[in-house]
């Protein structure tokens, strides 16, 4: 049998903004802009090439409150806000002033994705790939997902009135799943675990026709979203970049896109050059790139994840090696945490910060505490770490650990008995 | 043992456009040798200079990651399916 995924379209002028074509980040190779992701000669990840306009913050401030502010620097044609789309991103940046005194940092911010129409930072990713699917005319909109991917999909695909069928772990968090379901006829829970999930999907986009799978055959377009957080993160400090930053690792793209963002604000002249330090946030139960940095190796050894950061669980995380590679030549570092430690960071940010993250939240904080602990991280500088989903999403995680401190009759004096006054 | 070897997009420019060959062989090593016998070319972009599995491609024996196995050494029993996939980020 023979199949392709997208048949080849005819694209209109500037459908992918100002990109140029797909190249292939391990050897160099260069195809043509369409739905493409792996090279045919190293199987390397193919990344968007551009080939960028002038741009000023003015232009990007008099943007709308949202990631097309950007729209310049995406694959995205110039007319984006005129096609159906969740229209994520400006997320707030806030100033942890609680936090940073608890653990002792100087200056601390949270960059808190769970804002965002689906609560998670992948609507970011999904409102550019939704854009290349309408522009490949591709007839549904797909995706393999720990949860957070599959909730933006839904509800992107259903706002543009697109087909969606969505594959998940089959044990995944119950309110992931309804965050689902309630957008899409089509969740499919598979039993397995992402890997199995991701395998599955990777078949299909080879058998299915007019299938974007946004995280497959739609990858680069999808992933450059990412880069919207890093762009945010500089243009909120008042257009300059952190000192570091900590960012949950999963499959890794994301850490790699804020990089990048980083480096093309710089390229750009839209940020003075200077040394970023970039951390990277695993759990134990799943910690292949954090095992490898630590080992001093180069290779990531593939895990059976078994963690409460189901966000976090991909064993085969295929972007490892060049997180592997950003922490160490900025002279960050990756760390891992136990699912107790990462129970403790959800409700640390809780207390005091009021913001409810989710598990992999829970991570990155945890992290930031156990490399403050360990002396890897520089208190003195200024930190930013990203939330990237709500709590709301694991509510299973903390729902045994945290509980009212009393349960007492309507009277002053039931209350003035527990000693809480 | 006869196996059969699910090929990605990419590949299919080595099997006339066929998403799914025959071939033989005790081991994966064995069954990529036959693979390149009748579709000469292919191994190339499924192993690197060294003889390894490259680093973007995942190859399952059954559902199971090779490299959970015995990698190149991995029985391939009579009747299993090889599945050679891109390895894909994000979820």
């Amino acid at each position: 049998m023979s199949a392709v995924t997208i048949e080849k379209p005819t694209l209109r002028e500037g459908a992918f903004g100002h990109a140029t074509g797909l190249v292939c980040r391990e050897c160099g190779h260069r195809v043509e802009l369409g739905p493409h992701y792996a090279c045919i000669e190293c199987f390397g990840p193919l990344e968007v090439a551009y080939d960028f306009p002038a741009v000023t913050r003015a232009q990007i401030e008099a943007g709308p409150s949202n990631i097309w502010r950007y729209k310049a620097l995406l694959p995205v044609p110039s007319d984006i806000e005129s096609s159906p789309n969740m229209e994520p991103g400006f997320t707030r940046l806030l100033e942890a002033r609680n936090l940073a005194a608890e653990l002792g940092l100087d200056k601390l911010w949270v960059k808190d994705d769970s804002t965002n129409p689906t609560n998670s930072f992948k609507d970011r990713v999904v409102a550019c790939a939704l854009s290349a699917a309408v522009e490949l005319k591709a007839k549904v909109f797909a995706c393999p997902s720990t949860g957070n991917l599959a909730n933006a999909v839904a509800a992107a695909g259903a706002r543009a009135g697109l087909k969606t069928v969505v594959f998940i772990p089959s044990n995944l968090e119950t309110p992931k799943q309804v965050n689902s379901a309630v957008f899409t006829d089509s969740l499919v829970a598979v039993e397995g675990n992402y890997d199995d999930v991701n395998k599955l999907a990777s078949e299909i986009a080879g058998e299915e026709e007019g299938w974007a799978f946004v995280n497959v055959n739609v990858r680069p377009f999808y992933a450059e979203g990412s880069k919207t957080l890093g762009y945010e993160i500089a243009e909120q400090l008042g257009w300059r970049l952190p000192d570091q930053v900590v960012i949950p690792v999963a499959s890794g793209s994301q850490l790699t896109k804020v990089h990048k963002a980083f480096r093309e604000l710089v390229d750009l002249g839209l940020v003075e050059d200077k040394p970023v330090k970039i951390y990277g946030a695993q759990a134990a139960g799943c910690s292949p790139v954090s095992t490898a940095y630590k080992g001093g190796v180069d290779a990531i050894r593939p895990v059976k994840p078994d963690t409460i950061a189901k966000s976090l669980a991909i064993g085969n995380p295929a972007d490892g090696i060049y997180v592997l590679d950003i922490c160490r030549e900025t002279g960050g570092a990756v760390e891992d945490v136990t699912d107790a430690e990462v129970r403790a960071g959800i409700v640390s940010l809780a207390r005091t910060e009021g913001i409810f993250t989710e598990t992999a939240g829970g991570t990155t904080v945890a992290v930031l505490r156990k490399l403050v602990e360990t002396g890897q991280l520089d208190t003195s500088l200024e930190t930013v770490v990203i939330n990237t989903g709500h709590g709301l999403k694991t509510l299973d995680a903390v729902a045994g650990s945290v509980r009212p401190a009393a349960t007492i009759a309507p009277s002053y004096a039931a209350f003035a008995a527990t000693g809480i006054a | 043992m006869s196996v059969s070897v699910r090929i990605p997009t990419i590949l299919r420019t080595y099997t006339g456009g066929a998403s799914e060959v025959p071939a033989s062989g005790t081991t994966l090593a064995e069954v990529l040798d036959d693979l390149e016998a009748h579709h000469a070319g292919i191994r190339a972009r499924i192993l690197d200079d060294n003889g390894a599995l490259r680093r973007f491609v995942n190859v399952y024996v059954g559902n199971e990651d090779v490299r959970f196995l015995e990698d190149l050494a991995t029985p391939t029993p009579d009747g299993v399916q090889v599945s050679v996939i891109p390895a894909v980020a994000g979820g």
